[in-house]
């Protein structure tokens, strides 16, 4: 990665609030392309809200969002065109019970990209196959594991080929056993380089995996670094409270 | 689609008046039945006896269930009838395809769907706010009387044309229950892959809509099966209609009989289907529910 690379991925002063509670407050924020980076900080900090602003699931009030330099928070830019070249993945998964695992994958494929059935489905099976899913294709949503639920949603995220890649807490919905699943998935797509924008409470994945950590509190990035940085020496007292918490509750 | 669930729920699926006990239960239910039999021939029994022993009721007999008057009038009265069971055909096939697109049309958000939206909720409200009996007079006699070119002025079709409108305007608003029964999570996901409002409606929140309100919608296909015989005001010769000529004739009222005993053969069944239905699909849900 050079210093000198375009940012994928931009936000400038960009706020939220719902009704009167401030939920974002002028965060800047740039991540660079095959850059991933983790947002960390206690429920309620925004990690969420900043995702779903990014995937231009929820309006913002104030600042821009920028995507390969074009202000993707313009009235006159079409979301739907914008979320195309990204994917996102939730918490509680969100994968459509009333459809097959393959279907769940090929949708946006078939329907939004135009790809055909047979190309769809090749192209869906390969990853799942990369993934060990393969013998899950024609299952059902309610039929799956946790972890192997947000697997899937992971793949149908892959599906469209996004060059950025969003992660809202992830692992937050499924029993610790499931975790690494999860995570290893994300694991590989670092190692391939995807831009990945991270929300996780699981610090010890962040720790390896990210680029940078930034630590959310009160709807600011208070502040953020290297995980090397972020973890062993806070310099806010709000991030070394958190971490502190974090410690004594044994997840570092 | 058939759901990943059924299996071993066919064997032991709902029965057709309720749900089926375990055998314990069943056999036990044995002597219960003969308990419920015995006891509604005696009450059955009581009241046909009060009817058949008052004063009047010779006179009613002779009116209303004269055997002859009965056999007379029922070939017109089926004809009649027939007429009935091809309107509901039509007619619900159309209010299921109309109230999906008023429904969608409700459930687009945005500012530039607002004129669709405030159509679809003006429609609605008009509609339902009419009787249906007056919606049929209007329609069927007013629209032929302006005689307009290339419209057509067929009785039949505007009675059809009236039924259609005020079922679609209800069963709109049973598919927007079902819409709104969609978690919000799901049109996010369905967003997020690049689906237009209009395609996560189709393909993801609709399919799922509809499941949730299939008793909703039978509960309608019964009520709209009897409410056909409601174009007979406009003079056309369906069942009722065939009845009250037959009634106009002779002076008897037997022919409203032989109509009573067509329509409760097929909407009887129907229910029966529907309880059957709606009881299979709530277990199938329960099985599935984490």
């Amino acid at each position: 990665m050079t210093a000198a690379a375009a940012p994928k991925l931009e936000l400038r002063g960009v706020s939220k609030a719902f009704d009167d509670k401030v939920v974002l407050s002028g965060i800047d924020l740039v991540v660079l392309p095959h850059e991933a980076i983790c947002l960390i900080g206690s429920s309620g900090s925004g990690k969420s809200t900043l995702l779903k602003c990014v995937n231009l699931l929820l309006d913002i009030d104030g600042g821009d969002i920028v995507l390969d330099g074009r202000v993707i928070t313009s009235p006159e830019v079409n979301p739907d065109e914008v979320r195309q070249g990204m994917g996102i993945v939730f918490q509680a998964f969100n994968l459509f019970p009333h459809m097959s695992v393959l279907d769940n994958i090929t949708l946006s494929p078939r329907k939004v990209h135009g790809a055909a059935r047979h190309e769809a489905d090749a192209r869906a099976m390969e990853l799942l196959v990369r993934f060990g899913l393969e013998d899950k294709a024609e299952e059902y949503p309610d039929r799956l594991s946790g972890g192997q639920q947000q697997r899937v949603a992971v793949v149908r995220a892959l599906a469209t080929e996004p060059e950025l890649m969003l992660f809202d807490e992830v692992t937050s919905a499924l029993d610790p056993e499931l975790v690494a699943e999860v995570l290893d998935v994300i694991r590989e797509l670092k190692t391939e380089g995807m831009t990945m924008l991270i929300a996780t409470h699981e610090m010890g994945f962040a720790r390896d995996v990210a680029d940078r950590v930034c630590f959310l509190d009160a709807g600011q990035i208070l502040e953020q670094g290297p995980p090397a940085e972020i973890f062993t020496s806070p310099q806010q007292p709000r991030t070394q409270q958190f971490l502190q918490r974090i410690v004594d509750a044994g997840r570092l | 689609m058939s759901g990943p669930v059924s299996v071993h729920q066919h064997a032991r699926g709902p029965g057709l008046f309720g749900p089926r006990r375990p055998r314990r239960a069943r056999e036990e239910g044995a002597r219960g039945a003969l308990v419920a039999v015995i006891s509604t021939v005696v009450f059955a029994g009581f009241a046909l006896w009060a009817i058949l022993t008052s004063e009047a009721w010779p006179a009613v007999q002779r009116q209303f269930f004269s055997g002859f008057h009965f056999r007379e009038s029922f070939p017109e009265v089926l004809a009649g009838f027939w007429l009935d069971v091809r309107m509901f055909l039509l007619a619900e096939v159309l209010i299921v395809v109309f109230a999906l697109l008023i429904a969608m049309a409700r459930a687009l958000r945005g500012p530039a769907f607002f004129p669709i939206r405030a159509l679809a909720v003006a429609f609605i409200d008009l509609i339902r706010g009419i009787p249906i009996i007056l919606l049929i007079l209007l329609l069927g006699f007013g629209v032929p009387a302006l005689q307009l070119p290339g419209v057509p002025s067929s009785e039949l079709f505007w009675g059809i044309t009236a039924l259609v409108i005020s079922y679609s305007a209800y069963t709109a608003e049973v598919y927007r229950a079902g819409i709104d029964s969609v978690h919000e999570s799901q049109r996010m996901s369905a967003r997020s892959l690049g689906l237009t409002q209009i395609q996560a409606l189709r393909h993801v929140i609709v399919p799922q809509a509809i499941r949730n309100v299939i008793p909703a919608l039978l509960n309608g296909f019964v009520s709209l099966q009897k409410d056909v015989a409601l174009v007979f005001v406009l003079g056309i010769r369906e069942g009722v209609r065939a009845a009250e000529i037959y009634n106009a004739r002779t002076f008897n009222y037997t022919g409203y009989i032989a109509a009573t005993l067509l329509f409760l053969l097929v909407s009887v069944p129907v229910a029966r289907w529907t309880d059957w239905y709606t009881e299979r699909d709530r277990r199938r849900k329960q099985a599935v529910a984490p």
